[in-house]
């Protein structure tokens, strides 16, 4: 610990402008491309939801009213109500919170284990290498959905659970990117300079290497969010997963799918919409992300 | 050239202005270039890094990349405009009438296609032959370029040849429609000498005798001045001077080109006479007198041998054979450093030099021998352990790419602190700044640069941030892995002043690891030639190389470029030596 505040004083103490410059390339990235910059502003935006949305709905997102079932979209319900005369807006605002806690979650365990599973692998090679790129291949044997819903019903149907089962399936992607990432800087200049330094292996590869592996990480751990969410999102569909009534963008399509024959078509529309756009966002965020923390972008 | 009088030129480019948008606005990369190219001539660009010497090839062959805009001026080729020709014209036109060799051969040839088909994809995409005859053709490419085993080679990966091979096969390809002009950029950078020589006597004998035009671009002086009929001095995008070849040597017009000239090691007599006049420091201050008898380092019978790849099947499949036998990268060499020496440790790619010096910087376990440090064993500590000891502070080492060998996240501030930090257990930052600045002062680093990233460095200032950083525990023994191979000569010039000044200083003893035999000379007192692993012969410096024993040590000394306009010192000093 003190040799990473030693560091950073060294940083800051030499570099009083380090949040300008960092501020100044962020607004390079931002400007330098506006899909970029399109990315971010949704990003952000679904941020304030999760934060702040339950506050500011309109409506009690659980409060049932007969009298209202199944209404299209009006002034007073802008997304329309479901079958049981909830509000769709305020239910597809609410699950912004829950459906983004999932994935964000998800990647993150899977991006921690598998980084450190791969980086360990890529470095050392050996016994370990084998033995974990057998294990990935045996997860990327299973189609990754079912792996998932076999994890969720076995293990029971828990929002931890969901998290647990997204994390695994995603774990192979981050250990196999993480792996031949590292191996190839295990003997590259700067290492050999750094062992040279004193530094210990254990210390190389994680001060030296590890933050070097970070542009490829961003553009799969981007992409990845996207796919937990519709994956948090596919097993709710289909009734593993989150249970009624929480809202939840999957079960609300599930739900508002049996209405769009008879012609209810806000039911399943809106969530699905709020899907697609998160997905959207996290796929475009990618790009932008890898340039923010590749060093080579600054001027 | 009186030639050029008659002939109408086959290239002529008139006042190029090449620019390239970047971040921070449009860069003129090469501005209002002239130069013209008559039938049969070689020409040389010669320049440093960020000259504009290989985008005003780019610039010819349009293969600029897409920042990059021809501006105003004109391209010629034989009468025909290329400034503004359409891609269809031009993509007929590359290959068939212009040609262009690449720098990194193994990079030019697409690695997952034998190289013969590649010679056939050209043959057939400018229809100089049809399928039925392409086989043959190529194999007859691959005989020009006097491959041995043609038919065979035919059916070979690029990974299966060596760099100088796969040079060869480039050199069929573009060769392969008898083109009119053939540029060559840097077509040897990167190859041994002796390669050097064999890729560069081919082209000039092909060319020959096929009245082909070249453009050589390279930074080499000696290699231009050795194989050109003319040559172009560029300088930060602009001909500072156009000459013939020997006029250029013999009367050097532009303060430039002299400079240039000056710092091309073979002409200098010390190491200070490659800098330029005004630049000249006085001189280093009389080294420690070496002390033979008691040696820092010493040596013995240091052995490194290579499984051979393949798993445990392929083995039992191969036993038998010599290909089973593990490789012997280092076979049994011994030597010696005395304090206060500089040892030049000399070979081409693949003898052992490189394997020796990580051993001796335990990085590398060995597989047997002994290496002592004043006294001390050093193999019975582990490579993965010895960042631990004590003696890691008196063994460090400049590394042979000073971009590759700094963290691209690390200022370079950081990365000069990182022995102190781990090495000496310094946890103060002021005073960790504070010794970080006097490094920077004693290798000559502005102190603004040291809050910047290693890519916001030039090549210079980057060897020396790696070289203050390899300093900073005051070792007693510094490898210097080919640490100017990656430099411009001027850069070259002014980085080995400063190693001679350092070591005159600390008292330090360099193993100077190294291809280039000229720059050897300058440096240290004894050389050690290696040849696949072995040492083929050791001994003074002017000795060696004035005077050199083994047949090998003749024909790396033979095949150094040497243009016979430029005068060479070597000679005197070792006269007096003899005497």
């Amino acid at each position: 610990m003190t040799d990473a505040t030693l560091t950073s004083q060294l940083t800051a103490g030499s570099r009083p402008s380090a949040f300008a410059r960092n501020l100044a390339h962020f607004r390079y990235v931002m400007t330098s491309n506006p899909v970029t910059f399109l990315a971010f502003v949704l990003c952000a935006g679904m941020i304030l939801v999760a934060l702040f949305g339950p506050m500011l709905v309109p409506h009690d997102p659980l409060a049932t009213l007969s009298d209202k079932a199944l209404k299209p979209p009006s002034w007073d319900h802008w997304f329309g109500t479901d079958q049981l005369g909830r509000d769709v807006f305020s239910r597809v605002v609410v699950a912004t919170r829950l459906d983004l806690l999932i994935s964000v979650s998800a990647v993150a365990i899977s991006f921690v284990c598998g980084a450190a599973m791969g980086a360990c692998a890529g470095y050392w090679g050996g016994w370990f290498d084998k033995l974990s790129g057998r294990f990935l291949d045996t997860i990327m044997a299973f189609p990754l959905f079912v792996l998932a819903m076999g994890i969720v019903a076995a293990a029971g149907n828990t929002i931890q659970n969901i998290v647990i089962a997204t994390a695994i399936i995603n774990l192979p992607f981050y250990a196999r990117v993480a792996r031949a990432e590292v191996s190839i800087r295990r003997n590259a200049g700067y290492v050999q300079a750094a062992r040279l330094s004193g530094n210990s292996e254990l210390r190389i590869l994680m001060f030296k290497i590890l933050p070097n592996t970070l542009p490829p990480m961003m553009v799969q751990l981007s992409l990845n969010m996207g796919w937990a969410i519709l994956n948090a999102a596919g097993l709710s569909f289909i009734g593993l997963g989150v249970r009624p009534p929480t809202a939840e963008w999957g079960i609300m399509v599930a739900e508002g799918a049996n209405y769009i024959i008879s012609g209810e078509w806000w039911l399943a529309l809106f969530p699905g919409a709020a899907l697609m756009l998160a997905v959207f966002t996290f796929n475009l965020l990618g790009d932008g992300l890898r340039d923010l923390v590749d060093p080579q972008r600054r001027t | 050239m009186t030639t050029q009088l008659h002939n109408p030129p086959l290239l002529s480019v008139t006042d190029l202005c090449v620019e390239f948008a970047t971040r921070k606005g449009p860069v003129t990369a090469v501005r209002s270039v002239n130069l013209q190219i008559a039938k049969g001539e070689t020409l040389g660009i010669v320049g440093e890094s960020g000259s504009g010497k290989s985008v005003t090839s780019y610039a010819v062959m349009r293969i600029l990349d897409r920042a990059g805009r021809i501006v105003s001026g004109g391209i010629e080729f034989g009468g025909m405009p290329l400034h503004n020709a359409d891609e269809a014209t031009m993509s007929d036109l590359r290959g068939r009438e212009i040609s262009m060799i690449f720098q990194n051969p193994r990079a030019a040839l697409n690695p997952i296609r034998t190289v013969g088909k590649q010679i056939e994809d050209v043959l057939i995409r400018h229809a100089q032959t049809n399928h039925e005859m392409a086989k043959a053709k190529a194999i007859e490419a691959l005989e020009h370029v006097r491959i041995r085993d043609a038919a065979q080679r035919y059916h070979a990966y690029p990974f299966e040849l060596s760099g100088g091979m796969c040079q060869r096969v480039v050199i069929a390809i573009a060769l392969a429609c008898k083109p009119q002009l053939l540029i060559a950029d840097e077509p040897t950078t990167g190859l041994d000498v002796t390669t050097q020589k064999a890729v560069m006597e081919l082209v000039r004998d092909l060319t020959r005798s096929q009245g082909m035009s070249t453009l050589l671009i390279t930074h080499d002086l000696g290699l231009a001045g050795e194989y050109c009929d003319r040559i172009v001095v560029m300088e930060k995008g602009e001909v500072v001077e156009q000459q013939d070849t020997r006029r250029l040597f013999v009367a050097p017009a532009h303060p430039y080109t002299r400079r240039l000239i000056r710092s091309t090691p073979h002409a200098a007599q010390s190491i200070r006479d490659l800098l330029p006049e005004d630049l000249r420091l006085p001189p280093p201050p009389a080294a420690p007198v070496v002390d033979m008898s008691v040696p820092l380092l010493e040596v013995r019978d240091l052995v490194k041998a290579f499984d051979p790849p393949g798993g445990f099947l392929q083995r039992l499949k191969m036993r038998g054979s010599s290909a089973a036998l593990p490789m012997r990268a280092v076979d049994g060499i011994s030597f010696s450093i005395a304090r206060g020496e500089s040892v030049g440790l000399v070979g081409e790619s693949g003898c052992g030099k490189s394997t020796t010096s990580a051993m001796v910087m335990r990085l590398l376990d060995s597989t047997s021998g002994s290496i002592r440090f004043k006294g001390t064993e050093l193999t019975t500590v582990p490579a993965a352990e010895f960042s631990r000891s004590p003696l890691r502070r008196e063994l460090q080492m400049v590394f042979q790419d000073p971009h590759e060998s700094l963290n691209p996240r690390a200022t370079a501030a950081q990365s000069i602190a990182d022995p102190l930090l781990r090495i000496e257990g310094m946890r103060e930052a002021a005073a960790i700044r504070a010794r970080v600045e006097q490094l920077a002062v004693q290798v000559g680093l502005q102190l603004e640069l040291l809050d910047r990233l290693p890519h916001q460095l030039s090549g210079g200032q980057k060897a020396r941030v790696g070289i203050a950083r390899a300093i900073a525990t005051k070792p007693e023994l510094l490898i210097l892995d080919e640490p100017t191979a990656a430099l411009d000569v001027s850069v070259q010039a002014v980085v080995l002043n400063l190693l001679a000044d350092l070591k005159a200083e600390f008292g330090m003893s360099y193993l100077f690891v190294s291809h280039d035999l000229e720059v050897v000379r300058l440096l240290c007192d004894r050389v050690i030639v290696m040849r696949a692993g072995s040492i083929v012969e050791e001994g003074a410096t002017a000795q060696v190389l004035s005077a050199p024993k083994a047949e090998y040590t003749k024909e790396l000394l033979s095949a150094i470029p040497r243009p016979a306009h430029l005068p060479r010192q070597v000679e005197a000093p070792v006269q007096v030596a003899q005497a």
